[in-house]
Formats: C-alpha cells, structure tokens, sequence
C-alpha cells in the first residue's frame, strides 16, 4: 500500500537476464530439473496407478536396456532421430525453419523403395545398394531445395512451404503404393523378401550397425561442418543477420539454397538407411512423425551436433520406456505419455534458469 | 548420460521407495493355478484400446486369460507397433522374454510377422486378416479369419427389417429405400463385407439399393463421419460402415438415421438410432492356439471361425430402434446360415451387369502377383473364406450396389 500512495511500486521480484554462467552451474541445474522431474512422475504414478515409483522405473529402463536386442533396437531409433536432427540443423542455425524434414525423408524412401521395387533382383546387390543411395539423396535434396529456391528469390514463407511439401510427399507416397499393390489394401509389405536385394546387409552379424555407423561419422562431420568450415561460419552469419551477411560480402541467396541442399540430402540419406536398412519398405508413416520430434531435439541441444546425441538419446529412452510400461502394468500408453510430458516439461523449463536469474527483493526496504 | 541418469533414478527410487513403500504390487491379480507356469502368449496391437479394432482382440485375450488362469506375466500385450520393422522388433522381444505363441492383429503386420516366424522356427506365429500363410511353407506361421459374412448377412437382415417398416409408416417409398456404406478401402475385405450386409437385407426389402463411399483410412473419425453425412445428404435412409471409428454412428445419432455397425455395439453412441453391429470374437482362436501349443498340436495354416465356433456374433439388439420381429427373424435365419440352408453368396440371389454369374477367377493364392488364378464358383455359390482365412470376394460392385 505504501509504494502504491509513493507511486513508485517495487514488484517483489524481477528477472534478469544472465550474461554468462558456469558450465557446471548450468549442468547443475538440469540435473537438478530432472530430478524434480522424476519425483513429480513417480508423485503422479502413485496418485494415478497406485504402482511403485520403483517398478515403474525399473521397467522404463528395462524398455531400452532390458536385453541386447533392446539396447540394439534403441541404437538404431536413436541413430534414425539423431539422423533427421543432423539434417534439420544447418537450416535452423541459419534461421531458415525447415518443417518438412518428415516429408524429405519420405520421398527420400520412397526413391529407395521404387529401385527396390523395379529393380528387384536385377543387378548385384552392392550396385543396386549404390544406385538407391543416390536417387534418395538426390530426391531429398530436390523436396527441400524447392522451397529453399523460393525463399531466396521471392522471400516467400519457408514454414508453411516446408509444412505443406509434407502433405505432397505423404499424397504421393499413398499414390505409388496403391499403384504398385493394385489389391487395394494399400499396404506395400516388405520388398524382396526372399532376394533380399537392396537390403543392406548384415555388419559383423548386426543387423543395425551399418545404419548406427554410418549416423555416427555424420555426427561428426556435421559438427566440424558448423563449427569449423568456412560455410558453417556463414551459416551463423546469415543466421544472426542477413544485412551482416550481405555487408561482409556473403551471398545470402546461395548460402540458404546450398545449406538446404544438405538438409534435404541428410533427410534423403535417412530415407535411405530407414528403406534399405530396417523397414525394406515405404508407407505413410515411414518416418512416424521424427521429422517433427527432430525439431525438438535440435533446439534442446542448441543446435549442437555433440548434444544432439544426448537429447535424442533422452527422447527414444523415454518413448522405448512408455511402451515398456503399458505392456508390463497393462497401462495405456497416454500415462507413459503424461511422464514423458512431465520430464520435457522441466527440461524445457530448466533453459529459463540457465539464461535468467530471479532477484527477489525484499519488502521493508523502502518501509 | 546413461551413467547420469540410471545413478539419478536410483536416487529418486530410493526417495519415492520411502515415501510410499507399502504399495501393491503389479501383478497380484490371479492367483489362481495357471495353466503351465512357464507358458507365456503374446499379442502385437496397431493401435491400443482407444481402437475399436484393436480393444476386440485386447478384451477378446483379456477374457480368455481369465478363463484360463494365466497371470498377467503370462499375457504380454504390446500396444501401438506399427506396420513395419517394429513389429519384427516386437515379436523378436516377445520372443526373448519368453513368448511360446505371438498373435499380431493388422494386414501390414504380416511379411514382418513372416520375417520372425523364419528366424525364430521353435515359436508359434499366428496373424489375423493376412493372407500368406499358405504360400510361405512355413509350420510356424498361420493366418486366421473368421466367415464375418456370415455376420454381415445377419446385420444386414435387420437392415433390411427396418426399412420395410419406414416404408410401412410411409416413411418412405419402397423406391427410397437406399442404403449408405461407409468403407475403408477398395478391398477385398471390406467388398465381401458390404455386398453381404446388402444381400442380407435385399433378402428381406427386395427394392434396396445401396451407395458405398471410400475414406482411405482405416481409422479416422472426421473423414468417416463426413462421408457418413455425404451419403445421408444424398439421400440414404440407412448407414452402416467398416471403418474403425465413431464417426459414422455419430453422424447418423446426429441425423436421426439408423446405423447398424461392425465391431463393436454403438448403442452408448446413438441410442437412438444405433440397430445392431456384426463382430468377430476373437475368444476360440485365442484359445485354441493357446490349447494347440500347450499341447504339442498343430495350428491350423488358415483358420477360419463361424458362427457355431462362437467367432462369429452379433451384439445387442437396440431394440427401441429395431423394426418388430427382428430378434426371430435373425435367429431363423443365423439357424438356416447355420445348417447351409441359406449360402450368402448364392448365385440365383444376384447378378453383375445383368447377367448371372457361373464363374469368376478370384486372386486366392497370394504370391504378390495379384493375379487371380482361382474359380471361386462352385455348387451354385461364391465359395468365399473356404480356400484361404481372408476373405477374396472382390466384385465390384454386383446390381443394386453403386458408388
């Protein structure tokens, strides 16, 4: 009342941005976000289900390290996501936000699936595998690059292209499969399953590692890329400001065009490796829906290649947990799905105490 | 990270284990004496319970496990796996964790479903709607349908009886008696069924016409209900469907039309207007192949259950809203199907283009060819479901059915 009749109200906290902090601070408090995070879950697992916290844990865990087969299979999710993240990264380092990653891949599998499905056992392995390769990359650079072009010339809306050039991928998938299975059930199975012609064969007896490798020297690649080469430099460049860019003499126009050809060509690759590596054929849902988690995974990392590991690793623990759950306590997945949002949630959160700090003032001091 | 966060979760175990030690445990649900303690079945799912496709086959094994004793550890049910490489990785986990029998419930499920049953040869594979099986010369792998025509049929007799009674009331013209049917896709399945469920009520209402429409989708609630609507603005006085969602029930409560289902009952979702819905209960093949494998017996490649195996049914009838007599009229007639009196695709019973038909080459034989190699013609009637579990009446469209 008294600051209210001196006209000057003091509120009783203010945020203020931090310039910097320490690395281990920072660290300190997303360990700290995801500790409440589980205790928050395991508070809403007993008032919701009645179970153990601890069960319920364990199963979670269990989901992606359960067996040897579990712990491949979520390698291999994880190498797919980290793929797709790789590919949307460059764009949104230069401020281009590529929404149609999930598109990309699909016409990137579906190039993949149409050698596969005409070629059949036609020509070696090795050569159709060669062949395959190239027409997914070339398809995804030609999906991404076609908004790539417009935003360049005519400064058209990159958000809704990209998002729309999905649907044109998923119209044109669902076209080629009822072509291709004239029976109408509109489901394309596995291709050459007796020939196994076009499916990557097995490494070392693995049947994922080649896809896990090869996501793996991505990983790599892509972090020197942004980091340490010319055009990762005049990524962040045009990211930061295009009359900068423009000043010092960079040609936005090409960089956006040829930063996009490699987000549609990594897009392309994942088809590949999803086609010829796991499924050996294409649908709809090909890329079920990690063309849009990429998005996620990306940003929580800050856009480096290094961290994206960790928080793809985070999502695919989290999504092999919740099918966990639901067969070993016979819940129904949307529970699985409320900790899942749970633990986001406070990760997500956790980014503003690591970028603000809360001063809060005390009240008598005025008085 | 790993480190990090297995070390974190066990500090919040240890924390939520104080906090609530003297919890229930998971499963100790049955203590009944199961069948064989070391016996363990799984099930591979689409989608989960918020499917009405799929909840059929959940409560269907639900029901089963109870009769049967089995603990919930016994029952392993994995939820939303898609048609593709992750239903491979399912069954191989189900596999692992001890499963001596997997049953996955979609058509995109089976090469993948195959691909397992070749690895892994000392465990039972059984799929539900496929149709290779017979050409795979696999002992583990089986398909398995049920004669849902037959059930269709019976449906569509109900149908049938309500329109006579609006055109009793003069509610209608014998001539407006038209039928709307809201289809999935342009297959097989869903072809077989629509033309039963129409023979079933042209038996009874001679005059009936029916329109049918596509959504494309096996399950989408805003596309079933907006061909629903289509159909009822173009005329249909009466709706059935073979689609997986509420959609279509919901837009005939919405416009006072009468629906009759497929699945599940609909009466909670248009109690005024919801007749009778066919369904296949799942129950006696989980059984059996539960039975078969703890006993050493042999699956069969293509299973197809009927009406008197208990596979087919149909659920209550809406008797508010059915016409009178219908309850009689369905039983004589289920009897008649029953002791082969009635065939549903009896040749004397309809025509294409006009003409009746003496003999038609149906692609029963799956090699991937979708070439049709088999004359399903046979003692006057379409011999459907009895050369392979899944249906192949694919005629497009007898007289009287038009898109």
């Amino acid at each position: 009342m008294k600051s209210h009749e001196k006209g000057t109200r003091e509120p009783l906290f203010n945020i203020v941005k931090r310039s910097d902090i320490v690395w281990w601070k920072a660290w300190l408090i997303r360990t700290l976000a995801i500790v409440f995070a589980l205790v928050v879950c395991a508070l809403v697992i007993v008032v919701l289900t009645g179970y153990n916290p601890l069960q319920v844990y364990t199963a979670m865990f269990k989901g992606s390290f359960g067996s040897k087969r579990k712990t491949m299979v979520l390698l291999q999710n994880l190498a797919m996501l980290l793929c797709i993240s790789l590919a949307v990264t460059p764009a949104f380092k230069m401020r281009f936000w590529n929404l149609g990653a999930e598109g990309q891949v699909l016409v990137g599998g579906l190039a993949s699936a149409a050698c596969m499905f005409y070629v059949k056992d036609g020509m070696s392995n090795a050569m159709l595998l060669v062949i395959m390769f190239v027409a997914s990359i070339v398809a995804g650079i030609i999906w991404a690059v076609i908004p790539a072009v417009f935003k360049a010339k005519w400064g058209t809306n990159e958000s809704l292209f990209t998002l729309m050039m999905n649907y044109v991928a998923i119209q044109l998938v669902s076209f080629f499969i009822m072509f291709w299975v004239p029976n109408g059930s509109s489901v394309m199975g596995i291709i050459n399953q007796s020939t196994e012609s076009g499916w990557i064969p097995n490494l070392f007896g693995q049947k994922y590692l080649f896809n896990i490798i090869v996501v793996a020297v991505l990983t790599a690649v892509m972090f020197i890329y942004l980091k340490y080469s010319k055009h990762g430099y005049e990524i962040s460049v045009v990211g930061e400001s295009e009359n900068t860019a423009r000043y010092i003499g960079i040609n936005v126009k090409k960089v956006i065009i040829r930063t996009m050809m490699i987000s549609g060509a990594i897009c392309g690759l994942a088809g590949f490796l999803l086609v010829a590596g796991t499924n050996h054929t294409v649908s709809k849902n090909l890329a079920g829906g990690m063309g849009f988690t990429a998005i996620m995974v990306s940003w929580l990392a800050k856009f480096n290649p290094i961290l994206m590991v960790i928080t793809s690793f985070l999502i695919v623990f989290l999504q092999k947990g919740a099918g966990e759950i639901a067969m070993t306590f016979r819940l129904n997945e949307s529970v699985s799905d409320i900790l899942t949002g749970i633990i986001i949630f406070f990760i997500i959160g956790c980014e503003f105490f690591i970028n603000y700090k809360i001063n809060i003032h005390s009240k008598h001091k005025e008085g | 990270m790993k480190k990090i966060i297995a070390l974190l979760m066990s500090v919040v175990m240890l924390l939520a284990f104080a906090s609530c030690g003297g919890n229930s445990t998971a499963d100790d649900t049955s203590s009944k004496s199961a069948v064989n303690a070391d016996f363990k079945i799984g099930l591979i799912c689409l989608h989960d319970e918020n499917s009405t496709y799929d909840n059929n086959f959940i409560q269907a094994l639900k029901s089963v496990q109870a009769e049967l004793g089995l603990k919930d550890d016994q029952v392993l049910i994995k939820t939303n796996i898609a048609e593709n490489e992750a239903c491979y990785n399912a069954a191989a986990e189900l596999v692992d964790s001890g499963c001596d029998v997997i049953f996955a419930d979609s058509f995109g499920h089976e090469t993948y479903m195959i691909q397992a049953a070749k690895e892994f040869t000392d465990v039972e594979f059984c799929h539900a709607t496929g149709t290779k099986a017979q050409t795979q010369g696999l002992d583990n792998y089986h398909n398995a349908f049920a004669s849902i025509y037959e059930g269709r049929y019976l449906a569509g007799v109900a149908a049938g009886m309500k329109l006579n009674e609006m055109i009793e009331n003069k509610k209608i013209t014998a001539n407006e008696a038209v039928m709307g049917y809201v289809g999935a896709y342009n297959y097989a399945e869903v072809v077989s069924g629509m033309t039963s469920f129409f023979l079933g009520a042209r038996s009874v209402c001679p005059s009936v016409t029916m329109k049918v429409t596509y959504t494309n989708s096996w399950f989408d609630i805003a596309k079933e209900k907006e061909a629903a609507l289509t159909l009822i603005n173009s005329g249909c006085v009466l709706i059935s469907q073979h689609a997986d969602s509420e959609g279509a029930p919901k837009a005939c409560e919405e416009k006072k039309v009468p629906n009759v289902a497929y699945n599940i009952s609909t009466i909670s979702m248009g109690p005024n207007t919801a007749i009778i819905s066919s369904k296949i209960d799942w129950a006696p093949y989980f059984k059996l192949i539960i039975n078969a494998s703890l006993n050493n017996e042999k699956i069969p490649t293509d299973y197809v259950g009927t009406i008197e195996t208990g596979s087919v049914a149909l659920t209550e009838l809406n008797e508010t809203v059915a016409a009178k007599g219908t309850k009689e009229k369905l039983k004589e007639v289920q009897q008649k199907l029953i002791n082969g009196e009635i065939k549903v695709f009896d040749t004397d019973t309809f025509t294409v283009d006009g003409k009746k038909l003496t003999t038609y080459t149906a692609d029963v034989i799956d090699e991937g060819d979708f070439v049709p190699e088999t004359e399903a013609i046979k003692d006057g009637y379409f011999n459907e479901s009895s050369m392979r579990s899944a249906p192949y009446f694919d005629i497009k469209y007898i007289d009287g059915i038009s898109e």
